[in-house]
């Protein structure tokens, strides 16, 4: 899957070949990872990276919408835990066949982002950001009440899910390909997306709505649509997630997660996809080396959010380029 | 369900949305008046109750440390602002939720850190200890009266300032249009700051006050934050009378919900199966009451003027 995104540079101007190239690299190095296992890297290692890449979906997904669309969703948490929480219930229920389950997770997401984006999406700018958190905190409480599927404590998973009966997330190596690919898939087609007609209505929505819907384009609808894929993305997340940590609870959906999805993706760069890639593995990376550290790692992390924006700007990608000496 | 016990339940709900109402007029302020998203608002408000604690427990007088914690909230707060906020009033809403997310982090774990992670009181001043009877049996704690009876005098007095006073003036000036208000000769930057002054002190009085009835623990402004987020979308954001009104709607409808949803779908179904959607129902109450607002009047129920 690695090579794909550098074969479709055939035929292109060099300056979009030099745009693939970074996400070329990205996915080659991935690919290479568990190779570093072999080479003397802690065993530890690959599921933390399994799940660094399974928030970069979930990351991406919010670029499709925040960077891109230009909104800014405070509760994207909400489809991961939807895609967790499905996970989790059809495997306690019994049936763990993964093409039983994603139908279902995917499903339930789009019905939930079409409602709650219907509603969202009559608003603007710090309105939207309040009502997608207080959609976010809807689900949120709602898990909680699931008393059937372990409510407040959350739900312990005893199995996985199995894909046509091989089990698929049995060895971590191959868990850890299954969701670099469906990375790699779902990063093939938001880029799809956002190059498409569609794409650049959605962002030209962005920075003027008033004159894309005066020529004749239904902003709203090109925009719930927008919102209602990035959340069956973000509930993809939430089924690997869910099989990840072989547990599921409320915590999934909280308001801080929804921060922390917009922290990553902001973190790599916005509006660029392969930037909330970056963001997440950075993001999880470091959360994981300072809760070594120390126990209160927040009082470390806090600040450093606040400096990361007060002084920089285009997130890890920007700087990466301003290093490259590009524009 | 009796008289009596609806009367304590649309109490507790009034004094919820007081409560409600103080944290969201500086949040609804600040945004309206700045068009700054501040996140940490609520953080303010658990400060406020941290502060009491420590300081009521110092002087021994219940007056004394409120005024303390008032005090030192407003200093905290303008600390904030000196450090991090004047920075961001010119950014997109995006770095503002960012950046104040960050402090939520820091300063829930700080509050950790210094108070330990155990729930903590205030013990209720002497003089409220008491009850008030209500009906026959029905007794009702005169220190909740006395919050309610706060909660509506700060409410007036905040009246009085924004719509009778020349700094209220330039407050609703200033909500309204901003760079007309600067461009007339006022100090925004000045202005600026005593919004947000403003706003942090009503914050942190209700946490202050309402840290003899609740527990105090971290993370307990972030409950708060959002629930004012709920009432200042649903009152229309920068408009205070909207936020007064929202306030109340939703103190109500949460408490009454919570109190007296198993009766009603009793009626519908099962005991058990009652008691699961209940729970479920109750505390999605506020939020569905949310979105029908919305989808019927996007921009609130009293949208401020002079606003789009």
């Amino acid at each position: 899957m690695s090579g794909a995104p550098a074969l479709a540079t055939e035929g292109r101007s060099g300056g979009e070949r030099r745009k693939l190239l970074l996400p070329a690299v990205i996915f080659l190095l991935l690919a290479l990872a568990p190779l570093a296992v072999h080479l003397g890297m802690p065993a530890s290692w690959l599921p933390l990276l399994t799940r660094a890449l399974i928030f970069a979906i979930a990351a991406l997904s919010l670029d499709l919408i925040l960077g891109v669309g230009g909104l800014v969703s405070f509760g994207h948490a909400a489809f991961l835990g939807i895609g967790a929480y499905a996970t989790g219930i059809m495997i306690t229920e019994g049936r763990s066949e993964t093409l039983l389950i994603l139908p279902v997770v995917l499903l339930a997401c789009a019905v939930f982002g079409a409602v709650t984006g219907a509603v969202c999406l009559r608003t603007r700018g710090v309105a939207f950001i309040m009502i997608t958190l207080a959609f976010g905190q809807m689900v949120y409480f709602l898990a909680q009440a699931l008393s059937a599927y372990g409510g407040d404590d959350g739900l312990t998973l005893y199995e996985r899910s199995t894909l046509l009966g091989i089990d698929l997330f049995a060895s971590r190596s191959s868990f850890f390909y299954t969701v670099l690919a469906s990375l790699a898939g779902c990063y093939l087609l938001v880029r799809a997306i956002v190059a498409s007609r569609f794409g650049r209505v959605l962002r030209a929505a962005r920075e003027n709505p008033t004159r894309v819907s005066v020529t004749g384009f239904d902003v709203d609808r090109v925009r719930l649509i927008a919102y209602v894929l990035s959340g069956m993305i973000a509930g993809l997340a939430g089924f690997f997630l869910a099989n990840h940590t072989e547990f599921v609870s409320p915590a999934f959906i909280s308001w801080q997660r929804s921060g922390e999805l917009i922290f990553m993706t902001v973190l790599g760069g916005v509006g660029s996809l392969h930037g909330a890639i970056i963001g997440a593995i950075a993001y999880l990376i470091a959360e994981d080396a300072l809760s070594h550290l120390t126990e209160h790692w927040r009082v470390i992390f806090g600040p450093q959010i606040v400096l990361f924006v007060l002084f920089t700007r285009g997130g890890i990608v920007g700087m990466l380029k301003r290093a490259g000496g590009g524009r | 369900m009796t008289t009596g016990l609806l009367l304590v339940q649309i109490l507790n709900g009034l004094q919820l949305g007081i409560l409600l109402f103080l944290v969201a007029a500086g949040l609804t302020l600040v945004f309206g008046v700045m068009d700054f998203i501040n996140l940490a608002h609520g953080v303010q408000y658990m400060l406020g109750a941290y502060l009491a604690v420590t300081f009521v427990s110092l002087t021994g007088s219940f007056a004394l440390g409120l005024v303390l914690a008032l005090a030192a909230a407003l200093v905290f707060g303008l600390v904030l602002e000196f450090l991090v906020f004047r920075h961001l009033y010119d950014r997109d809403h995006l770095d503002q939720v960012l950046a104040t997310f960050g402090l939520i982090l820091l300063l829930n774990q700080g509050v950790k850190m210094i108070w330990g992670a155990a729930p903590l009181s205030v013990p209720i001043p002497e003089l409220l200890s008491g009850n008030v009877r209500l009906l026959d049996g029905i007794l009702y704690p005169t220190y909740r009266f006395a919050l309610i009876g706060a909660g509506l005098a700060v409410a007036g007095l905040l009246w009085f300032v924004v719509e009778r006073t020349r700094t209220g003036m330039l407050l609703r000036a200033g909500a309204s249009n901003a760079p007309m208000v600067s461009a007339l000769g006022v100090d925004i930057r000045r202005l600026f700051m005593v919004v947000f002054a403003f706003g942090t002190m009503l914050a942190g009085f209700a946490g202050a006050m309402a840290a003899p009835i609740l527990s105090v623990e971290p993370g307990m402004g972030d409950t708060v934050l959002i629930l004012a987020f709920v009432v200042i979308v649903i009152g229309g954001i920068g408009s205070i009378r909207g936020a007064f009104v929202a306030a109340l709607i939703v103190g109500l409808v949460d408490t009454l919900g919570r109190s007296f949803m198993n009766d009603l779908l009793r009626f519908f179904m099962s005991a058990p199966s009652a008691r699961a959607t209940g729970a479920a129902l109750s505390s999605m109450l506020i939020y569905l009451l949310m979105a029908v607002v919305l989808f019927l009047r996007p921009d609130g129920l009293l949208p401020a003027r002079g606003r789009s």
